[in-house]
């Protein structure tokens, strides 16, 4: 069992989505790192979930890809309504709630 | 037709699902969600008109104190842990079902009353929706078997009361009235929070009323942790029914709309102490040992006789109608606290029933008369007097529930008062008894002023009086009749008040229960009218010399002998008796109220700001005013520290985290 391939990837896209979400000025791009960010978890409980040999894994990564479905669907949503009040999806340029 | 009782969840379930409801689709109905909240709360009120019937048509089992029924009581399991299970549950007994029909026959008036009060309000829908709630926490205590869900019912009035109060929080008084209702209910509550933990581990883990009164009562319960508990549970009633020290939130609860004030003080909230009280009465007989054989004093007689007369006096130093209104009720809560801790189960618990009635027609006349005769304002001096000739309806209504609030003879009140006083009186407590006949002179002497200032006389105001419509006037004259005929459920021949609540917990305890006794009666009435007639005398008085001097100087002439007489009691009211005790008695009395007791309820948290304010602000609104900016300059310096972390970015934010969970992280690798 390659074990430490799989996790290897799993980091891989982990840090990819980090710098993509904390990087990236195009808010679509952000939303699509926390995907990558997300999948990335998912590899790791299949992963662990073969390694184990047990279901458990496969059944949270359903979960996470449930849950990633619906953050999107939102996310998208905050994203269009940003666009439609400020023509721009630049995400540094919303800031109205500093302190 | 026991289905109702066995399934008494129906009645609170109705304005439950009605707050919903008009939350929702409220604002889309032709009548902005009013409909709604009317037909839920009539629904409600047959709900609760089914259970009188059915207990009443219950089979009654006779003991030594009288015929009792046994309560219906449902319940399941909530959840369970660890092997303890939590229960709910619905208990359905004679004081369930007596609070049931006051409640919702009220809140139905008041929500029928407001259709016309509240027309054309900004937050019309809202305030109906939050009406609806408030109605279900009410309901919510009063059929609960256990204590959480009393506890529940009890909070959920709270948010509403001060959703409620500061309906208009533009005005900045009045969204601080609703803060410091809740706030000072809210330092009551935490008593009920450690009263009902106390007392769970006082009776073998259970959180069951009726359990809880029992063990008490058999004593199977550790009297220790039954004093302590019993004790926690007078802060949640001394907070809730506006007890002397804590009563100073409920005159400021004026701020909220007329209507609300009525619910607030005639049917749900302040009531809920005095509920608590006989709910939990087990607890208190025996913690505090009310029984024949006490001592004819305890700390919750004290508190409620304290209540009766300090909140009476300052009811004669107030010109806003509302507040007489507001300080007559926590005297009259006082009266129900002190009847309950003297033993007087019945008496008390009547006296909620007959004082829900006319305390509610007399808030809906205040504001009959706000809303028709004197241009929305309070004011009884100001704006008000001479109004008999304009509102006929609204003054017949009034001065018949301020006669019943008075205790005259046939009236409801007379025959609850006159419970009070006989039973505490009987069961030893006749210092009780005599701050009871003293309260009941002193209402009868300020509901006199008042009556005076607003309906008599000339009118002072500005506007054009009118009476009110229908919908403003049917409530009061529905309650005007409640006032004249609830007293005979219990008057002298008639028992029905008693047989009906009597309960379980009450024959269990041994509570004595006695017929009416017309001597003390007598006594009260008479000097109650005494009082009365004193009051009503200075102030035609006051009038006559103020306006005719003429007839003074022509009365000189005819004999002045009698006219110097007569200015001797001039001096003599105003010198001596208005000076030397209206005066500083109640105005002391008042500025105790607003500046020793507020101070100590904002308590330690505003103490350094409210230390600076009394240097440069004077003594006035010190308690009123430190609270808030109290409260506002704390969260403000803690705001200013950290909203240099709110930048407003939110990639920054994601940055902070990820370095935070990283740094976790590399923690959990590093020290496991």
């Amino acid at each position: 069992m390659l074990l430490n391939q799989f996790l290897i990837l799993s980091a891989f896209l982990f840090c990819t989505g980090i710098y993509g979400a904390l990087s990236r000025k195009n808010a679509v791009l952000v939303l699509m790192s926390i995907e990558l960010i997300l999948n990335a978890v998912n590899i790791n409980l299949v992963a662990f979930g073969a390694f184990k040999n047990t279901p458990v894994g496969q059944v949270f990564a359903l979960f996470v890809v449930a849950i990633a479905a619906a953050e999107v669907g939102v996310g998208l949503a905050i994203v269009l309504i940003i666009y439609r009040n400020r023509r721009s999806i630049d995400i540094t340029s919303v800031d109205s709630m500093k302190g | 037709m026991n289905w109702i009782l066995n399934e008494f969840w129906v009645v609170p379930a109705i304005p439950f699902v009605s707050f919903w409801l008009i939350l929702f689709v409220g604002k889309r109905l032709p009548a902005k969600g009013a409909e709604v909240g009317i037909a839920a709360l009539g629904l409600a009120w047959l709900g609760a008109a089914w259970s009188v019937v059915a207990w009443i048509r219950r089979p009654s089992y006779p003991t030594p104190d009288g015929p009792i029924r046994h309560y219906v009581e449902k319940g399941s399991t909530w959840f369970s842990a660890g092997g303890v299970k939590i229960t709910f549950g619905f208990h359905a007994d004679g004081l369930a079902v007596m609070m049931l029909i006051v409640v919702t026959s009220i809140s139905l008036l008041v929500h029928i009353y407001s259709t016309e009060y509240m027309r054309g309000d900004v937050r019309y829908t809202y305030f109906y929706a939050a009406l609806s709630l408030f109605t279900c926490g009410m309901l919510v205590l009063v059929t609960a078997a256990t204590t959480l869900q009393g506890l529940f019912g009890w909070e959920m009035m709270g948010v509403c009361s001060f959703m409620l109060i500061g309906h208009w929080w533009e005005e900045q008084a009045n969204s601080d009235a609703a803060l410091k209702a809740f706030f000072t209910t809210r330092t009551g509550d935490i008593g009920l929070l450690v009263g009902v933990t106390i007392l769970y581990f006082a009776a073998h883990r259970t959180f069951n009323w009726e359990s809880l009164n029992q063990q008490a009562l058999h004593g199977q319960a550790n009297h220790t942790l039954l004093l302590w508990g019993a004790l926690a549970l007078m802060v949640a009633v001394i907070g809730k029914s506006a007890q002397f020290p804590l009563h100073t939130w409920l005159p400021d609860a004026m701020a909220g709309p007329t209507p609300v004030s009525a619910l607030i003080h005639a049917a749900t909230m302040v009531v809920a102490g005095v509920y608590l009280v006989a709910r939990t009465y087990g607890v208190f007989w025996v913690a505090f040992s009310i029984g024949p054989g006490g001592h004819g004093v305890n700390v919750l007689a004290i508190v409620g006789g304290i209540t009766v007369i300090i909140a009476a006096a300052l009811a004669f130093v107030q010109d806003d109608i509302k507040k007489v209104l507001a300080y007559s009720t926590v005297s009259q809560l006082g009266y129900m606290v002190m009847a309950l801790a003297c033993g007087a189960w019945v008496g008390g618990i009547f006296h909620l029933f007959t004082h829900a009635f006319f305390k509610a027609c007399l808030f809906l006349g205040a504001g009959s008369v706000s809303h028709s005769g004197s241009h929305h304002s309070f004011d009884m001096k100001k704006d008000m007097g001479g109004l008999r000739k304009y509102m006929p309806t609204t003054y017949v209504t009034f001065v018949i529930a301020s006669c019943a609030l008075a205790g005259v003879f046939p009236l409801a009140g007379f025959w609850s008062k006159d419970e009070i006083l006989l039973s505490a009186g009987r069961n030893g407590y006749w210092a009780f008894t005599a701050v009871g006949v003293i309260g009941a002179m002193m209402t009868a002497a300020y509901m006199t002023r008042c009556v005076y200032l607003t309906f008599h006389g000339e009118y002072r105001g500005h506007g054009h009086p009118h009476e009110s419509p229908r919908s403003i006037t049917t409530p009061l004259i529905i309650l005007a009749a409640l006032s004249i005929s609830a007293g005979w459920l219990n008057a002298f021949g008639f028992h029905f008040f008693a047989d009906w609540t009597r309960n379980d917990v009450f024959t269990a305890a041994g509570v004595k229960d006695y017929p009416f006794s017309l001597p003390l009666a007598g006594i009260a009435l008479g000097l109650a009218l005494v009082a009365a007639i004193f009051a009503g005398y200075f102030y035609v008085r006051e009038e006559f010399v103020f306006k005719g001097a003429t007839s003074r100087s022509e009365l000189a002439k005819a004999g002045h002998t009698f006219l110097v007489n007569k200015y001797y009691l001039d001096h003599l009211y105003t010198g001596i008796i208005i000076k030397g005790i209206r005066e500083p008695v109640a105005r002391g009395a008042y500025w105790f109220n607003q500046n020793v007791l507020d101070a100590i309820v904002n308590g330690v948290a505003t103490y350094a700001k409210k230390a600076a304010s009394i240097v440069y602000d004077g003594i006035d609104q010190v308690g009123i005013d430190g609270a808030v900016n109290g409260v506002g300059a704390g969260a403000e310096s803690g705001g200013q520290s950290l909203r240099t972390l709110q930048s407003g970015k939110v990639q920054q934010y994601a940055a902070i985290l990820f370095v935070a969970v990283a740094l976790l992280a590399l923690g959990l690798v590093l020290f496991t």
